[in-house]
């Protein structure tokens, strides 16, 4: 009997697996018992109704796909109001992912999500833009990372802080120790990486917005580099996210120092590929006699290694 | 004891291929096994295919398919535009082959049992997503009358329409001109004021959907219309299918094409 339970800081989830921000919604229970899933992570909730990006907003690659959805919704008043009844039906811990356009806008909707019930922790999208500094993602640099994740955890108290970092930047680790630093209680390693795609017939980005986030298996080697070298850097839990299809990606992300995985693109070809890698995890631990999952985190990292394999 | 809907409605399964087999130049047809999926699907309503042939070549994404064939006892069809990669890699699969699919999904036609009489204007391929359409006219003894439009007599597929129900079909061709816009507003409202129908439906071209909304609105005839979009998740999840539509407040809103469609009201819509 493999234990799948998972600890991230004083959450304790069922098993490692949740989706990935983006591209899960309340939607899939058309197609399984989403309680079955370690935690849910809604879409990134902005203060205010944004309309999304204009079409395409989705184009796909030989092993992944570039996308430009510009997180349309209709703001917190409505999340906390209407979809959070919603929401609070599945036993599964809830996450909600946040995204706001400046450190006090942050802050804001962070406290006011705080004070809703049924929020098991935020999950803080700074790869958005920061209007307060020409644009440039919060996720690109420490400092405003940081003060980005330190005006949040003032003002959330115990509820767990989760910030999603981005593979578009020059020192990921640095910025990781500046979140930690901060106040952040796990870190979600990564975001999208930017890419672009051209139609050559039209000269023209087959992006309506131009360029977009490039995720799938395509992007896999680069994230779980991100997260192995994240792991390293910083002493709270990592969660593994980038090009995870299968149980074999999982265990190589746990192994890279991350604590629990997300899946997202993959969800767009197989709906059930989160089942499917809880299941083959189970069957991993099985094979390889491991009694917990949790035994698998950083087991690839420099001087560690699988229990039994340890000097 | 009552069952209610299903507790997973819509379903991901390896479907046995039976039946794959070229239709005139362009199109193709596939029938699968799926008694249980075909039985609880709905006219206009699709599925989401993994498009990999038998050697698992294909694009990456899935692509959203419109029902053609659907019912208890009845393999669950398809009839598609060999186009792209994926249609392609469709119609590569062959009789025992297995084909990934994704659904039921979306919103289908709605028939009122009321009704007499639909009128159906279809173009292409748009044919196939509107054919389920005469068969379920017809078990609740409404009458069909469908005006097809093709490039030519050859690119027709009228029995792939129509099938055993009856309909009665008026061809309109590009080979002859007759398919042009102004000759079929003429055969539109001529049968709109002889045989007015209690509702119109149309699929697959955009100059002849805005035809038909004109017209409705000008004769006061309720429509609905199957849009067609690009999709990544086909579940309501990634919002990339949206298209504009306009709410009952007559603001113009995003809706997704695989959640609140891809049956809209022909008023609603706006052109692509």
């Amino acid at each position: 009997m493999v234990d799948l339970t998972t600890r991230i800081g004083s959450l304790t989830l069922a098993n490692p697996v949740m989706p990935a921000s983006g591209t899960f919604g309340p939607e899939l229970v058309q197609v399984f018992d989403l309680d079955r899933l370690g935690a849910l992570v809604t879409k990134s909730i902005t203060p205010e109704y944004r309309a999304g990006n204009p079409l395409p907003r989705l184009c796909e690659t030989e092993a992944g796909v570039l996308n430009s959805i510009g997180i349309p919704g209709k703001g917190l008043d409505h999340f906390i109001s209407q979809a959070m009844p919603e929401w609070r039906r599945f036993r599964a811990p809830l996450v909600v992912s946040l995204s706001a356009p400046s450190v006090a806008a942050f802050a804001d909707a962070a406290a006011r999500l705080a004070a809703t019930p049924g929020v098991a922790a935020i999950e803080a999208n700074i790869s958005c833009p920061n209007l307060e500094e020409d644009g440039r993602a919060f996720a690109m640099h420490p400092e405003p990372a940081a003060a980005a994740t330190a005006a949040m955890r003032r003002v959330v108290g115990d509820l767990p802080l989760w910030v999603k970092l981005s593979p578009n930047t020059g020192d990921i680790a640095a910025v990781a120790r500046a979140v930690e630093d901060a106040g952040a209680d796990a870190l979600v390693v990564a975001n999208t990486i930017l890419g672009l795609a051209i139609d050559i017939e039209t000269a023209r980005p087959k992006l309506g917005s131009g360029m977009g986030g490039f995720s799938g298996p395509a992007f896999k080697p680069i994230a779980l580099r991100l997260v192995w070298q994240v792991a390293q850097a910083v002493r709270i839990p990592v969660i593994g996210v980038g090009g995870i299809a299968a149980a074999a990606d999982a265990v190589e992300f746990l192994m890279a120092g991350a604590s629990a995985v997300q899946v997202g693109t993959a969800t767009f070809v197989s709906p059930t590929a989160m089942l499917e890698v809880i299941e083959g995890l189970r069957d991993f631990c099985a094979r390889k006699g491991i009694r917990g999952v949790a035994e698998l985190t950083g087991a690839a990292l420099p001087r560690t290694g699988l229990p039994q394999a340890a000097e | 004891m009552d069952l209610g809907p299903a507790a997973f409605p819509v379903a991901e399964q390896a479907c046995r291929v039976i039946e794959s087999a070229a239709v005139g130049q362009r199109y193709h047809r596939l029938l699968l096994d799926a008694p249980e999926l075909s039985a609880r699907s709905r006219p206009g309503q699709f599925f989401h295919l993994l498009c990999r042939d038998s050697a698992g070549n294909g694009p990456y994404l899935r692509r959203p398919m419109s029902i053609w064939r659907c019912g208890p006892d009845q393999p669950l069809g398809f009839l598609l535009h060999v186009k792209g990669k994926g249609t392609a890699a469709l119609a590569a699969l062959r009789e025992g082959d297995r084909l990934s699919v994704v659904g039921p999904l979306g919103q289908g036609f709605r028939l009122d049992p009321r009704w007499r009489r639909i009128l159906i204007l279809a173009r292409g391929v748009g044919l196939a997503t509107l054919a389920p359409l005469t068969g379920a006219a017809a078990a609740l003894g409404i009458e069909v009358q469908a005006v097809l439009s093709a490039r030519s007599p050859d690119d027709l597929m009228a029995e792939e329409f129509a099938g055993t129900s009856g309909a009665r079909i008026t061809p309109v061709f590009d080979s002859d001109g007759s398919s042009e816009v102004p000759r079929v507003e003429a055969l539109l409202r001529e049968r709109f004021a002889l045989e007015r129908p209690n509702a119109v439906f149309t699929c697959g071209s955009n100059r002849l959907f805005l035809l038909l909304q004109r017209l409705a609105a000008e004769f006061g005839i309720p429509g609905q219309v199957a849009l067609e979009q690009q999709m990544g998740c086909g579940l309501g999840m990634c919002f990339c299918c949206v298209r504009q539509v306009r709410d009952a407040a007559g603001r113009v809103v995003n809706l997704r094409v695989c959640a609140e469609g891809p049956v809209f009201d022909l008023q609603a819509a706006l052109a692509w």
